[in-house]
């Protein structure tokens, strides 16, 4: 069973502003049927000023692909055509309290939509940039089109040089294996073998990171997510950095907060784009353990 | 949980009188049946009587033709390996497109290290074309490997008669029987199947426990070695409990069997034509008259599996589905493909696959909500109008590919 957020439950249960809408003048239909996801989205464009005063939608899918659906309607109404092209997948993602790995292409599929339906509105002709593949790494969402592009692109001969460039293999390290053959496909098209263990041709930087580096790297970090914490009245501290353990004190309003767990979990992602390698952040008072666990 | 259990082929609730029967091998009957005192010798004693209850189950003409292996695949493994490395001058592979992942993952992988690997295709019911089949038997094959029933329609295949023909060309035969075992009677003994694996937790044994049949005088190579467990044909200490569980959930597999093919076939069939009589657009997948009396496989057009599970759960019921947002894959069911389902139903496919435990008020229960959950999916779907589908729906809705 996916892990759904209430949220994503809550929109396919009860989607919003689902159905034909009737008078729409700008109309998007993406996704792919093989693969078990199409969305119409409609929309009801005001011509003078460009406002999406309506918008519905039609879903042939999974509970994340309607979730989406529906999401997108309640986010873009009551914006500008312009402002509605600026939200990405991840906002739509955000909006739902997040999609699992496998899943974030529904997100993708929604962005996709209202670009289509815009284009559509503007009497423009949309097309796909992008063809999804496989999903091989899963703790950053990675799929094996994005992985063989980037390889054939950048001449890439080894698994630590694809995690730096596309982050794939940067986690648990359990795809390897799969890096590893697309990796011996790709560089044998270019007339190469591919080796396990051969060197990459540039010393990859991230590599063998020292300690102080490291702490350097994490203080960065959470003072770069700092500022948005205090708007909210909270603040973190680093307590200790135990290998591949990040100790952490959230303070202020921070502190018992009911979105606790989910601000780490976007900090810990965040730290392991970083540094590029498989982190857990911990907090260490013992009711934000406790609620971070079952967060 | 007080649900309606209706997944049956994904796995089984253990029976009471299972766990009854394991509770003393994890406290005062806790010694290793390899040891010389007491404690060691019941147990391996009790070992002994679970092998013959097994036995009885598959109607193997020895005891020891019996191997106990931690689950299926682990079975499915061993056999696919041992033929291999038994008969080295063999590089050929026959197996069909509609096996379990634990057969074709292991196949893609021999394929990479150089064997050959002929997939047999399905007719859209997912019958077998035995005329291809024997043109594929050459001298080049060592195993043949073909499932006894299909997992999601519980079609059967013509093992027997296949396991034949490939002795015929000197090919050993291996059948995955994990889900017809302790459903149908088997009688291993008037036939030439080699191999077969069976999974404790499909027949209300626990799971992490299998059975490795292998038929006297096949020549085998053990995946594990190690210690002399197994007669040194699966090294590593037996997981008695489960063992003894196994045996029992055999004896009582056997005694239920008559049940199973008459009372249980009779609910799938009341909870088939009755859903099927209710829903348009809908129909069963695989050879309604050639399948497992406990499932059915129901195509629903125009609507995607998982939001159907989503629901079906929100009413507690539990069933499984052949749509690839179950998987997390980008494909759908590959059993569903290779039957020429178009994508437009296959991603729509609800299993049921029942048990014995199944009951008539359960079946009415889920033939009154499935209709009015399949009815608002189609509401949300593009493909859908009103009380039909809409006319030519390729045409009407072509999305951009993305």
């Amino acid at each position: 069973m996916w892990d759904y957020s209430d949220k994503v439950k809550d929109h396919f249960f009860q989607p919003r502003n689902a159905g034909v809408l009737k008078d729409a003048n700008g109309v998007g239909e993406v996704g792919s049927i093989s693969c078990g996801d199409a969305l119409r989205l409609m929309l009801k464009v005001e011509p003078e000023s460009g406002i999406i005063l309506d918008a519905q939608f039609q879903t042939f899918g999974c509970g994340s692909a309607i979730a989406s659906s529906s999401a997108l309607t309640e986010i873009i109404k009551g914006k500008t055509l312009d402002e509605a092209l600026l939200v990405s997948n991840q906002d739509i993602a955000d909006y739902l309290d997040g999609l699992p790995p496998e899943k974030m292409h529904c997100s993708v599929m929604g962005r996709e939509a209202l670009q289509a339906a815009v284009a559509n509105y503007r009497g423009e002709v949309w097309r796909d940039d992008h063809e999804e593949g496989a999903l091989v790494c899963k703790c950053f969402a990675i799929d094996a089109v994005l992985i063989e592009n980037t390889i054939r692109q950048n001449n890439l001969c080894t698994v630590q040089e694809v995690t730096n460039y596309t982050k794939a293999g940067g986690g648990c390290s359990s795809c390897h294996e799969g890096i590893e053959e697309i990796l011996a496909e790709v560089m044998s098209e270019r007339g190469e073998t591919y080796k396990p263990g051969s060197l990459p041709k540039e010393a990859a930087s991230p590599v063998g990171l020292s300690n102080l580096q490291r702490i350097r790297k994490i203080e960065a970090v959470l003072e770069a997510v700092r500022p948005q914490l205090r708007r909210d009245g909270g603040d973190i501290e680093l307590m200790d950095v135990d290998g591949k353990t990040i100790y952490v004190n959230m303070t202020g309003a921070c502190a018992g907060c009911q979105m606790e767990a989910m601000t780490l979990q976007g900090i810990q992602q965040k730290l392991m784009e970083e540094l590029k390698e498989f982190i857990k952040i911990v907090p260490t008072k013992v009711s934000s353990l406790t609620r971070a666990m079952k967060g | 949980m007080n649900g309606i259990y209706f997944d049956n082929n994904a796995t089984t609730r253990v029976d009471p009188a299972v766990v009854e029967a394991m509770l003393p091998y994890f406290t005062e009957q806790f010694g290793n049946p390899s040891s010389m005192h007491s404690f060691g010798n019941k147990v391996g004693l009790a070992i002994k009587k679970a092998r013959m209850q097994v036995q009885e189950l598959l109607g193997a003409e020895h005891d020891s033709e019996v191997v106990f292996t931690s689950c299926g695949t682990e079975s499915d493994s061993t056999a696919l390996l041992s033929a291999l490395r038994a008969q080295p001058e063999r590089r050929e592979i026959i197996t069909t497109t509609v096996e379990h992942p634990a057969i074709l993952t292991l196949c893609t992988h021999l394929e990479k290290e150089g064997y050959k690997v002929h997939l047999l295709s399905v007719d859209e019911k997912g019958r077998l074309d035995l005329e291809a089949y024997k043109k594929l038997l050459t001298e080049q094959v060592a195993v043949v490997s073909v499932m006894w029933a299909n997992n999601e329609t519980g079609t059967y295949f013509p093992v027997v008669e296949m396991a034949e023909l490939a002795h015929a060309c000197g090919a050993m035969f291996h059948t995955d029987a994990v889900q017809i075992a302790g459903k149908v009677p088997l009688n291993l003994k008037d036939t030439q199947i080699d191999m077969l694996s069976l999974s404790g937790h499909k027949l209300h044994a626990p799971k992490g426990i299998g059975v490795l049949y292998l038929k006297r005088g096949t020549r085998f190579r053990p995946l594990l070695r190690g210690g002399h467990q197994e007669r040194g044909r699966r090294a590593g200490t037996e997981n008695t409990a489960s063992i003894v569980g196994l045996g029992k959930a055999a004896e009582l597999a056997l005694a239920s069997m008559a049940f199973e093919n008459t009372e249980i076939a009779r609910l799938r069939d009341k909870l088939e034509t009755s859903i099927l009589a209710k829903v348009p657009r809908s129909f069963v997948t695989g050879d309604p008259s050639n399948r497992l009396p406990n499932t059915s496989n129901i195509a629903f057009e125009f609507i995607e599996g998982e939001a159907i599970l989503l629901l079906l759960n929100k009413f507690g019921i539990a069933a499984s589905s052949g749509s690839a947002c179950t998987s997390g894959s980008l494909e759908p069911s590959h059993v569903m493909r290779a039957m020429g389902v178009p994508y437009t139903a296959a991603h729509g496919t609800v299993r049921f696959s029942l048990s014995r435990y199944s009951t008539e008020a359960e079946v009415d229960r889920v033939i009154q909500v499935v209709p009015e959950i399949i009815q608002q999916l189609r509401k949300l779907s593009p493909y859908w109008d009103g009380a039909g589908p809409v006319t030519d729906p390729e045409k009407v809705f072509a999305p951009t590919y993305a």
